[in-house]
C-alpha cells in the first residue's frame, strides 16, 4: 500500500471508501481519434446494494458503460473501481444479462443456467463433487422465477418471457454481488415485461444485490431503481441523476400514482433535452 | 396435413426417380436412339447384371478410395476449421490460400499426383481428399464464428478463457455446420476419386467406365454411372441421418 503514494494516478489502485462501483473521469474511444469517443468525462458512484438505472438516447454509450464496469473494455482515460479495486480484467462476481437471452440450444433450461458454474471458481472445481447441492441450488433459483416445471425443456420450447427468466437465472446462479442488465426486457410484450419487473424486484430484495440496469423504458427505470441516471447523447456522460424516493414497497399499482408519474415525466423532459441539444460537451473535445 | 398428402410426401422421391427412368426408357426406345449413344436404362441394368462381378470389385475399390479421402478430409478439415475459426488472425491469414486451393480444378492436379505417387490408389485418395476438404473447413470455421457476441461477453465476464468458450460453446455450435458439410463432402469425394480413376488408375468404377467406353460398351458406362450415383445417395443418406441424430436441436428452432 505504500507504493500507492508515488503512483502517478492520484487515485492509485484503490477507490474511495464506501463505494462499490466508482467510475472516475472515464473516456472511452472505439477508434483512434477524438471523434470516436463513445463516452467522455463519465462519472458515476454506486453504493453496495443500490439499484441503479441508466437511461439515455440510443447510441449514447449505455452498453459501453456496462462493458467498462465489468472490465470487458478498459477505459481510454480515467479509471473504474469496483469493490475498492481498480478494474483490470474481468470480474467473476458479476452476472450479466442482455436483451438477447443467448441460451444454448443444445442444453435444457437447467443445464443452461448452470453454465456459469462450469466456468467460475470455486464452483468449477466443486461442481462434480457437490453435484447434488448445486442442482438443488439451481432448482431453487428456477422456482423463484417460476420456471421449475420447465427445467428439462430446451430453449425452443420456451416462450420469450420464459427464456428471459432463464437468462436472469443464468446471470444469478453463481451468486454474483453485482448484476448488470442491458435492456433485458426490451423485446418482451408489456404484460410479460411488468411480470418480470416484479420477478427482478423480488430477486434483488432476496439477494441484496447491487444492480445496474440499462433501459429505454422510463417507467421500468423508475419502478425498479433507487436512482435513475440520464446520459447525454454521444459522447455520453451523466447529465442528471434522480433519486426515486417513493415510500413503501412498489407494486404495479404504484405506476399509476401521481408521484410516480411525476418522476417519469421529469425524466422524460431530461431525455428530450439531451436529444434536442445534440451531443453535449462536444465543445470540450480537443481538436486533433 | 391430410393422409394423402403425407403419403405423397413420403413416397415422392421414389415416384420421381421411377418416373425419370421411365421417361428415359421411353425416349431412348421411341426415338430409336442407338444404344452406343444413349442406351435405355433397362439395357444399362442388363449390362450391370452381366458384369456384376467386375462392377462390384471396381465399386468396392472406388468406395475404398472415396472413404479414405473423405476420412482424411474430415480429420484435417476439422483440425484446420477449428484452428482458423477460433483465431481472427489465422482466419485472415489462411483464407485466401484456401480459396485459391479450392479454385484449382482438381482434375488438373491428377497428372502431378501421378508423377509423385504413380498411378493407382494413392492419387484417387488424394483427389477425393482435396475436393472434399474445403467444405468441411469452411463450415466448421463458420460455425465457430457465429457465436453470439453477447454470449461471449457473458462468459468472458465470468473469466472464461478462449479455450473454455471454444469447448463449451464454439464446438457444439459448429457441430450442425460440420455434419451438414459431411453429406456434401462425401458426395464430392466420389467426384474426386472417380475423376482420378478415369485418368490414372487401373481399378475403380472410373477406370471401368473408361475402358468400357473405349470398347463402345456404352450400356456398361451407364451401369457404372448408376452405381456411382447409388453409392453417392447411400452415403448422403447415412450422413444426413447422422446429422439428424446428433444435432436434432438445430432443426427445431
Ligand atoms: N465495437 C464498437 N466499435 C466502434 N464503435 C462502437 C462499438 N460499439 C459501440 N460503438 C459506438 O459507441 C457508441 C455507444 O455505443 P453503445 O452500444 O454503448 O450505445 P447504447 O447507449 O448502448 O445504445 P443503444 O441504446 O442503442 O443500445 C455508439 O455510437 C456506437 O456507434
Ligand atoms: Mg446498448
Amino acid at each position: 500500500m505504500t507504493a500507492q503514494a508515488d503512483h502517478a494516478d492520484p487515485h492509485g489502485q484503490t477507490g474511495r471508501a464506501g463505494l462499490f462501483v466508482e467510475i472516475k473521469d472515464v473516456d472511452l474511444a472505439y477508434g483512434e481519434d477524438a471523434e470516436s469517443l463513445a463516452v467522455q468525462g463519465l462519472n458515476l458512484d454506486i453504493r453496495e446494494g443500490d439499484f441503479v438505472a441508466v437511461v439515455g438516447p440510443s447510441g449514447c454509450g449505455k452498453s459501453t458503460l456496462l462493458k467498462l464496469v465489468t472490465g470487458l473494455m478498459p477505459p481510454t482515460q480515467g479509471a473504474v473501481y469496483v469493490d475498492g479495486n481498480r478494474v483490470n480484467g474481468t470480474l467473476s462476481f458479476v452476472g450479466m444479462a442482455f436483451q438477447n437471452p443467448t441460451l444454448l440450444p443444445w442444453r435444457n433450461t437447467l443445464r443452461n443456467i448452470m453454465l456459469p458454474l462450469e466456468i467460475v471458481e470455486p464452483h468449477r472445481s466443486r461442481l462434480r463433487r457437490e453435484k447434488v447441492a448445486y442442482l438443488e441450488h439451481a432448482r431453487n433459483l428456477l422456482r423463484t422465477v417460476g420456471l421449475a416445471p420447465y427445467e428439462s425443456k430446451h430453449p425452443w420450447e420456451l416462450s420469450g418471457g420464459m427464456r428471459q427468466r432463464a437468462n436472469l437465472c443464468r446471470a444469478l446462479i453463481h451468486d454474483p454481488r453485482l448484476l448488470m442488465l442491458d435492456e433485458p426486457f426490451g423485446a418482451l410484450d408489456a404484460f410479460t415485461r411488468e411480470e418480470l419487473w416484479c420477478v427482478l424486484a423480488d430477486l434483488r430484495r432476496a439477494k441484496q444485490l447491487t444492480v445496474v440496469l440499462v433501459t429505454h423504458d422510463l417507467r421500468e427505470a423508475v419502478f425498479l431503481a433507487d436512482t435513475v441516471y440520464v446520459m447525454s447523447s454521444r459522447p455520453g456522460r451523466i447529465v442528471h441523476s434522480r433519486r426515486v424516493d417513493l415510500p413503501g414497497t412498489r407494486t404495479l399499482e404504484t405506476c399509476y400514482e401521481p408521484a410516480f408519474v411525476d418522476i417519469v415525466h421529469e425524466l422524460r423532459g431530461h431525455i428530450e433535452r439531451v436529444r434536442c441539444d445534440g451531443p453535449q460537451g462536444i465543445a470540450d473535445v480537443p481538436t486533433a | 396435413m391430410s393422409p394423402l398428402r403425407k403419403n405423397l410426401e413420403r413416397f415422392s422421391p421414389v415416384i420421381v426417380t421411377v418416373a425419370m427412368f421411365v421417361a428415359w426408357e421411353a425416349v431412348a426406345r421411341l426415338a430409336k436412339i442407338p444404344s452406343y449413344i444413349l442406351p435405355p436404362p433397362s439395357e444399362a441394368v442388363m449390362a450391370g447384371y452381366e458384369f456384376a462381378g467386375p462392377i462390384s470389385k471396381h465399386a468396392l475399390q472406388t468406395l475404398y478410395t472415396t472413404l479414405a479421402g473423405f476420412g482424411l478430409a474430415v480429420v484435417f478439415g476439422l483440425l484446420v476449421g477449428v484452428i482458423i475459426g477460433s483465431s481472427k488472425l489465422l482466419y485472415r491469414a489462411f483464407y485466401p490460400i484456401l480459396i485459391g486451393f479450392n479454385s484449382v480444378p482438381k482434375v488438373a492436379l491428377v497428372p502431378l499426383l501421378v508423377i509423385w505417387f504413380g498411378i493407382g490408389t494413392v492419387p484417387a485418395i488424394i483427389t477425393a481428399f482435396l475436393i472434399s476438404f474445403f467444405p468441411v473447413v469452411v463450415n466448421v470455421a463458420t460455425g465457430l464464428a457465429t457465436i453470439e457476441p453477447e454470449l461471449e461477453d457473458v462468459l468472458r465476464v465470468l473469466g472464461a478463457s478462449k479455450l473454455t468458450i471454444l469447448l463449451k460453446v464454439g464446438i457444439p455450435n459448429s457441430l450442425p455446420y460440420f455434419f451438414a458439410s459431411l453429406k456434401i463432402a462425401v458426395t464430392l469425394a466420389f467426384v474426386g476419386s472417380v475423376i482420378s480413376e478415369t485418368v490414372a488408375s487401373n481399378a475403380g468404377i472410373g477406370y471401368l467406365m473408361m475402358s468400357a467406353s473405349a470398347r463402345f460398351n456404352v450400356p456398361l458406362v451407364f451401369a457404372g454411372l448408376i452405381v456411382i450415383a447409388a453409392m453417392g445417395i447411400g452415403m448422403y443418406a447415412i450422413f444426413a441421418t447422422l446429422e439428424k441424430r446428433t444435432t436434432g436441436w438445430a432443426f427445431r428452432s
